[in-house]
């Protein structure tokens, strides 16, 4: 089994007449993704070649869910456009948002998140390489040659360190791999996807990843400590990472004290989740496990 | 994006919270006639993005021009925490009767926004966490935290500093203190703005930032994502994940990291030039380490980059570099490195190992 994507999943791409909208339509249906169509209001009625089909766009998510029974949205729209479009989404009643863009105000952010509140909408990202799981289903960027079906299930807050562990352990392969994004604000979290690998029959192992700035690494840890029979292995980025400064994902900040790598592994290793200091580490420690 | 104080003080006069009258000043001239204008006793304040001010001797009391002018000599060029002062911030001194604490953030685990209060303030916010009282930002209500006589007018400036946080996309606004003047007023005393860069489209802003460490200002002026630390072990990398890992392999290596930088994908010849070029004009970086994972990005593209970028650089290109390569048209890349033969690369296949090599060749030219 996989967790929130599978084989039956129905992918529409909100702006997939955009450059990076249509090369990554191209690489998701080449990963086997069942896409139906692209959303975009401006281009509806019109269709759009790739290898071996023509998929049509719609004018609106509600429309392409009717005509395609759509369940799954993955969103290249600017970031100035984004909130409007994971709001229409949500309205629509999707399954699933993968937000991908980089840069969506986290005013907005925190927008659509209250909007979807209650609905039957979950949301990964923004600012995320989306989700896959291996020979089933690729919704985002993630590079769906990295890796095959396997036994670990994988969420983490960065897309190159997903990709790293994922080529580390790629002889066992992969239920479902989740990039929940780098911004400070983030729809599905380490522990939505950590309570899901644990419910899933065929993940025997869980890797989180987090990096500094927040305090979501730490709250998984209690998660997984009430709540997770299952060997979980970590890694956290950002040890060197001086106060106050933005490292690269709007979200990878140490504040004063709070924020740390290492508040964040010690939670971690306090709730008996194994933590390698780097990648290859994390990877070894996970074939130790599964090996055993 | 944090505001120094006085940027936050306009901001705040523009949106109605109640803001002493002030000047910017960067000579102790301008200071002298900062506190001509204002009359009376003035404060003046060092202009640093750090905690800390009063302690360093940053802010000083003045009763005539002449002493602020006395006090801005003694200001300007002062070192606090490592950052220098280049202007200080000229206010009407306000007779205190109590001080409190005002902020509106972004709470992250709750994934909204919270207002904060708290009947004490003007100290550090760690030491009066107990007294604090959180709250919805959409329920903010002074009542209750506040002393009855002014909790109305505690409302009236939380209501215009949520119009300062909701209209500048900020993710801090901080008043601290927020201060009670002896003729009853509620005054913003010294604040605290973060605003978020995601959202300067939106915006016009001119950041008052020439001042910043010059090679990051360089950076960002190449839209580059550098962010200069203190090592010998320059770092380039994909992913801001993956360059803050290997910031970490190399201080487990034994060396320190002299700078992040996230190329981010496509990793051109272009970017990667002015990427070394940023990184080599560090004068204490002794070694690169080049570090990228191909996931959609090609690595035989990144090694073209890499042997180009160094062509492009010339002269300027002479320290070590270490590189590793993996995932994507791995073994391409490393072909192509291997064929340039160039004296200054050195091809490493893990990171740790990579790590490893660079600590060695920085360590070994000190």
């Amino acid at each position: 089994m996989a967790i929130f994507l599978d084989e039956n999943s129905r992918v529409v791409v909100q702006g997939m007449t955009g450059a990076e909208g249509t090369k990554h339509t191209r690489r998701m249906l080449a990963a086997g993704t069942r896409v139906v169509g692209g959303v975009n209001a401006r281009k509806a009625g019109t269709s759009l070649d790739f290898d071996d089909v023509t998929l049509p766009v719609f004018g609106t998510v509600t429309e392409a869910m009717e005509a395609t029974g759509a369940t799954v949205s993955v969103l290249f729209v600017p970031p100035a456009f984004t909130g409007d479009a994971v709001i229409e989404a949500v309205d629509a009643g999707i399954g699933l948002a993968v937000v991908i863009t980089e840069g969506v105000p986290v005013h907005d952010t925190a927008r659509f998140w209250a909007h979807a509140a209650g609905s039957s909408t979950r949301i990964i990202g923004p600012n995320c390489p989306g989700i896959i799981s291996p020979g089933k289903s690729n919704a985002g960027i993630i590079p769906a040659d990295i890796t095959k079906p396997g036994s670990i299930g994988l969420v983490s807050k960065s897309g190159t360190l997903t990709y790293q562990l994922m080529h580390e352990l790629k002889d066992f392969g992969f239920t479902t791999c989740v990039g929940i994004g780098g911004d400070p604000i983030v729809g599905t979290t380490h522990i939505d996807a950590i309570a899901a690998f644990e419910a899933d029959p065929e993940t025997e192992l869980i890797v989180m990843i987090g990096e500094i700035g927040g305090d979501a690494e730490e709250r998984a840890a209690e998660f997984v400590r009430d709540n997770v029979s299952k060997p979980v292995v970590g890694y956290v980025a950002g040890f060197t990472a001086p106060e106050g400064k933005t490292m690269g994902h709007a979200g990878a900040i140490v504040s004063g004290s709070s924020g740390t790598a290492e508040a964040k592994k010690q939670a971690m290793e306090a709730v008996g989740i194994e933590v390698g200091r780097t990648p290859s580490e994390t990877a070894a420690l996970a074939r130790a496990i599964l090996t055993s | 994006m944090d505001l120094f104080e006085h940027e936050a003080r306009d901001l705040f006069e523009r949106y109605g919270v109640p803001v002493p009258r002030g000047f910017v000043a960067d000579t102790p001239e301008s200071a002298r006639e900062a506190a001509t204008r204002l009359g009376g006793t003035v404060v003046v304040k060092a202009q640093v993005k750090t905690g800390g001010r009063g302690k360093a001797g940053g802010i000083k009391l003045a009763s005539t021009p002449d002493e602020a002018f006395t006090a801005a000599t003694a200001i300007l060029g002062m070192d606090i925490k490592g950052h220098t002062v280049h202007k200080v911030l000229v206010t009407e001194a306000s007779e205190i009767a109590e001080e409190y604490y005002l902020s509106f953030l972004l709470d992250r685990a709750n994934r909204t926004f919270i207002g904060m209060a708290s009947a004490t303030g003007g100290m550090e916010i760690e030491e009066m966490a107990d007294s604090i009282t959180r709250m919805p930002a959409s329920s903010f209500d002074a009542s209750g935290v506040f002393p009855p006589e002014v909790a109305l007018q505690v409302n009236d400036v939380a209501s215009a500093l949520w119009k300062v946080f909701v209209s500048e996309d900020a993710t801090l606004v901080e008043v601290n203190p927020l201060a009670r003047t002896e003729d009853g007023r509620i005054v913003a005393l010294d604040g605290k703005v973060t605003l978020d860069d995601n959202a300067s489209f939106r915006h016009s802003r001119s950041a008052d930032d020439v001042h910043g460490d010059p090679l990051e200002v360089r950076a960002a002026g190449k839209g580059l994502n550098y962010v200069k630390l203190d090592g010998t072990v320059g770092v380039i990398g994909n992913g801001a994940g993956l360059v803050m890992s290997t910031l970490d392999v190399v201080a487990l290596a034994g060396a320190a990291p002299a700078n992040f930088l996230d190329i981010g994908g496509g990793a051109s010849a272009q970017v990667m030039a002015d990427g070394l070029d940023v990184i080599l004009s560090d004068p204490s970086v002794r070694s690169v380490f080049v570090n990228v994972f191909g996931g959609i990005t090609a690595c035989d593209a990144v090694a073209n980059g890499i042997v180009q970028a160094l062509g492009m650089l010339g002269d300027r290109a002479d320290k070590p570099l270490v590189v590793r390569l993996d995932g994507n048209n791995a073994e391409a890349g490393h072909r192509i490195l291997d064929e340039a033969r160039h004296p200054l690369i050195t091809v490493a296949h893990t990171m740790d190992d990579a790590a490893g090599r660079a600590a060695a060749l920085a360590g070994k030219e000190s």
